[in-house]
């Protein structure tokens, strides 16, 4: 019997998830004699043809990483999908839109004007700016379309399963992996695999008295206890809106979780989440003070959706129209 | 007039790409070299908290960033005006000298150092790690995973988090070293400095060695007259976390030696039409185009540049590679572009020494790591040697410390002219009337820019992370007739 065949691909990401799947160390031996890896740019030459020439559905399994920012992005998601059986968006970019989603609170031409206009370092007299195809003497030269927006993957095409995590950490990569392995039944489509049920704050060693508190710190502001809730004491940690599985590195590097791992179980808004967990800490029944308290949260919109903007209810900044 | 079709294959690829255009004899009319991606991080963290910065700016690329952790909080401390107590420096340059010796080891076994250790006209599927492996020993591979691997380890021990580190923050670092750990990192830091040694071995015996190979790093063919930058310390000596900018002529002559924050006096970006990448330049000089000399303003940040650009390296191997170096290549500054992968391997030696150093510096166990910062956050550069050039983070906020505007210029981006130009020589070079191209030949091209260990993820602050790379050549009728493509 031939064996399953595993293709990895990025999109719009930083490079970290492969960095993680390599960091599985001696395990991706196991991974390379399991499966036959068909696709994977970073550390095989690339076949992109090969992919073409593949019968529909012939890959056994994708693992996508990367959100989709541009048209060779999205080019690349749909033949994949058609290519798999099972395609899994792999980390926050692409179940989510992480850090480059953020992106998705400016605009495409605000993008644009500053880099090559507007920035201080830009020196452009004639006002030139990069043209998807643009004439030399010799020939056309081509660059893909930069899109308006960031999207998910699911976003553009159906996605089976949801790893989630910036990077995901590399013993959940191995427990998922070790699964498909041994053959372990799949889970219902649409579930998040490689994480925990629970939030972050559940592997958080951290002490929760639930305290009220009357205002909020930033991280540079004070020197935390390190061994009391951080937001117990005023900074705001996304650990309650948080789904389980990284090992709360950050919070035990005495930083405050950022929300990487996504929302938790039954949760669709991970931001939403966390205000109303904020509601619950706050000292104060006067509207008034809870509106100045509330005040003291420096950006909330980059706060609470700092890895889930495209995949959340804001999706994306909306465009003031006037009568 | 004549149209180039260009496959739809192609453009569904992102990647950097270079075209070849011929002329009706078959010779190179012109060669263009293009970066297909941009993400646009220096808008969208306007509104941010500076703060965060050194969290969100790692994710500009998995592979450097500690680099970007770095340049950033130092920034913060400059948009706060607030000093980091020395355990915190000590740290800080103590996760970001692992990272080095991490980063220029997967450069030069992975990367860059198959054409050398292989060679150039090995098949291409020896062209690898493996074929590495295979020519300098078994022994080799199963070194480089424990290198990567105990790097990786002292990362996560100060930064929290191997790949996407987070406990540097304005005024210092958030988690204190503890004797344990720091007695897990000594164990780390002597295995860097062996394996640093035993990789000076591989370049002696597997590239000095041989004849031909040197023969090819001296030629015309890989070679570039241009200005050379790199930090130094307060002895001109290389330094990769903390100095002054300095710059010398392409006669090795110190041109400008500047304070990270005047960097706007000193550089400027060039925009083409033709790619989302900027590039940098001599603003004294001028833009000139891609051309060499030093009445253009293209100068280089590599590893080699570092080397041209300081007058030693701090620590006692390092210096003596670094001059035998010299003297071997006949003399400072050396332009020859792919001795650029000797200078890596200098300073991957000065990394590990370093490393070692600052673990046995027992301040680095003080709990005292943060300064709370007091003054009204404004404006602040932040800079650091990122292993392919200075990084560059700049900030203005308002009187909260949220982001007005945002400035990056990162290490490859320095070197994005060179590159275009080199790899633009070693068409013209190679490709010769009538003859046949091979896939030597294309590789060859490909080494013109693989010294410089691209990232275009960090350039476009984009990615993807490491550099797949395409390379067509068209004839004057517009038919392709040759594509080449890489995955890293």
């Amino acid at each position: 019997m031939s064996k399953p065949k595993l293709a990895l691909y990025w999109a719009a990401s930083c490079g970290g998830c492969e960095i993680a799947v390599l960091d599985v160390e001696e395990k991706i031996l196991d991974v390379a004699a399991f499966f036959d890896i068909v696709f994977w740019p970073c550390a095989m030459d690339f076949k992109y043809k090969d992919v073409q020439a593949m019968e529909d559905g012939s890959i056994d399994l994708c693992l996508f990483n990367g959100a989709i920012r541009t048209s060779e992005n999205e080019a690349m998601a749909r033949l994949l999908r058609r290519k798999s059986k099972v395609l899994v968006a792999f980390g926050s970019c692409a179940t989510e839109g992480c850090i480059p989603g953020l992106a998705n609170l400016t605009t495409k031409e605000e993008i644009l004007d500053w880099v090559y206009h507007r920035s201080p370092s830009t020196v452009n007299e004639n006002g030139v700016r990069p043209q998807p195809r643009f004439h030399v003497p010799e020939g056309e030269l081509e660059i893909p379309e930069f899109y308006e927006e960031v999207r998910t993957l699911a976003q553009v095409v159906p996605v089976d399963y949801f790893i989630p995590g910036c990077p995901p950490q590399a013993p959940q990569i191995v427990n998922v992996l070790s699964a498909i392995m041994a053959g372990a039944p799949l889970p219902p489509p649409g579930s998040v695999i490689g994480a925990g049920e629970k939030t972050c704050c559940d592997e958080c060693g951290r002490k929760r008295e639930e305290k009220r508190i009357k205002r909020f710190y930033r991280p540079w502001e004070i020197v935390p206890d390190p061994n009391q809730c951080l937001l117990d004491q005023g900074i705001i940690c996304l650990g309650p809106a948080t789904r389980s599985g990284c090992g709360a590195l950050c919070v035990k590097a005495n930083m405050p979780c950022r929300g990487c791992y996504g929302p938790p179980p039954n949760v669709m808004d991970q931001g939403a989440k966390m205000i109303s967990a904020l509601a619950s800490v706050i000292d104060s029944q006067d509207p008034e003070e809870v509106q100045r308290i509330l005040d003291q949260i420096a950006d909330p919109a980059g706060t609470l959706y700092r890895f889930s903007v495209p995949a959340s209810l804001l999706h994306r900044k909306r465009t003031q129209v006037t009568a | 007039m004549r149209t180039i079709t260009i496959d739809p294959i192609t453009r569904l690829e992102g990647h950097g790409k270079i075209t070849i255009f011929l002329n009706d004899d078959g010779e190179v009319a012109n060669c263009y070299f293009q970066v297909p991606e941009l993400r646009g991080f220096e808008q969208f963290c306007v509104g941010r908290p500076v703060e965060e910065m050194p969290r969100i700016t790692t994710r500009i690329c998995g592979v450097c960033p500690e680099a970007h952790h770095m340049a950033s909080v130092k920034a913060c401390d400059a948009v706060y005006h607030v000093e980091p107590p020395p355990a915190a420096k000590k740290l800080r340059e103590l996760l970001y000298s692992a990272f080095f010796v991490s980063d220029h080891t997967l450069h030069f076994y992975a990367l860059g150092g198959p054409d050398f250790v292989v060679g150039p006209d090995a098949p291409p599927a020896e062209r690898n790690i493996l074929g590495v492996i295979r020519k300098v020993g078994l022994e080799a591979g199963s070194k480089v995973i424990e290198l990567r691997k105990r790097a990786g380890r002292t990362v996560a021990l100060i930064g929290g988090k191997y790949v996407h580190p987070v406990t540097a923050l304005p005024g210092g670092m958030a988690k204190p070293l503890t004797r344990e750990e720091r007695d897990e990192i000594l164990g780390h830091t002597d295995y860097f400095v062996e394996f640093a040694k035993f990789t000076l071995g591989v370049i002696e015996n597997v590239v000095l060695k041989n004849p031909a190979y040197v023969d090819m790093i001296l030629s015309d063919t890989f070679t570039h007259r241009t200005y050379s930058m790199g930090t130094v310390d307060a002895n001109n000596k290389v330094n990769f976390y903390d100095g002054m900018i300095r710059v010398v002529d392409p006669d090795g002559k110190e041109f400008v030696k500047f304070h990270p924050k005047d960097y706007l006096e000193v550089l400027g970006e060039h925009v083409e039409p033709w790619s989302y990448l900027k590039f940098p330049f001599l603003k004294k000089v001028g833009w000139k185009g891609f051309v060499d000399g030093k009445d253009s303003g293209v100068y280089r940040a590599t590893p080699l540049s570092r080397l041209n650009a300081a007058d030693g390296m701090a620590t006692p191997l390092a210096q003596q590679e670094y001059e035998r170096m010299y003297s071997t290549l006949g003399g400072k500054p050396v332009h020859h572009t792919l001795a650029t992968h000797w200078a890596r391997v200098i300073e991957l030696v000065y990394a590990a020494e370093r490393a070692a150093e600052l673990a046995r510096d027992e301040e680095i166990l003080s709990d005292k790591i943060r300064n709370i910062p007091t003054a009204t956050p404004d404006e602040g550069v932040g800079c650091v040697e990122a292993p392919r050039g200075t990084l560059y983070h700049h900030y203005v906020t308002d009187e909260r410390g949220l982001l007005r505007r945002v400035n990056l210029i990162v290490g490859t981006t320095n070197n994005h002219a060179s590159i275009a130009m080199s790899i633009r020589k070693a068409a013209f070079g190679l490709i010769k009337r009538g003859a046949e191209i091979t896939d030597g030949v294309l590789n060859r091209i490909e080494m013109a820019f693989r010294a410089y260990d691209p990232c275009f993820a960090c350039a476009t602050h984009s990615l993807p992370g490491a550099m797949p790379l395409e390379v067509e050549v068209i004839d004057s009728d517009g038919t392709r007739i040759a594509v080449r493509r890489r995955g890293c």
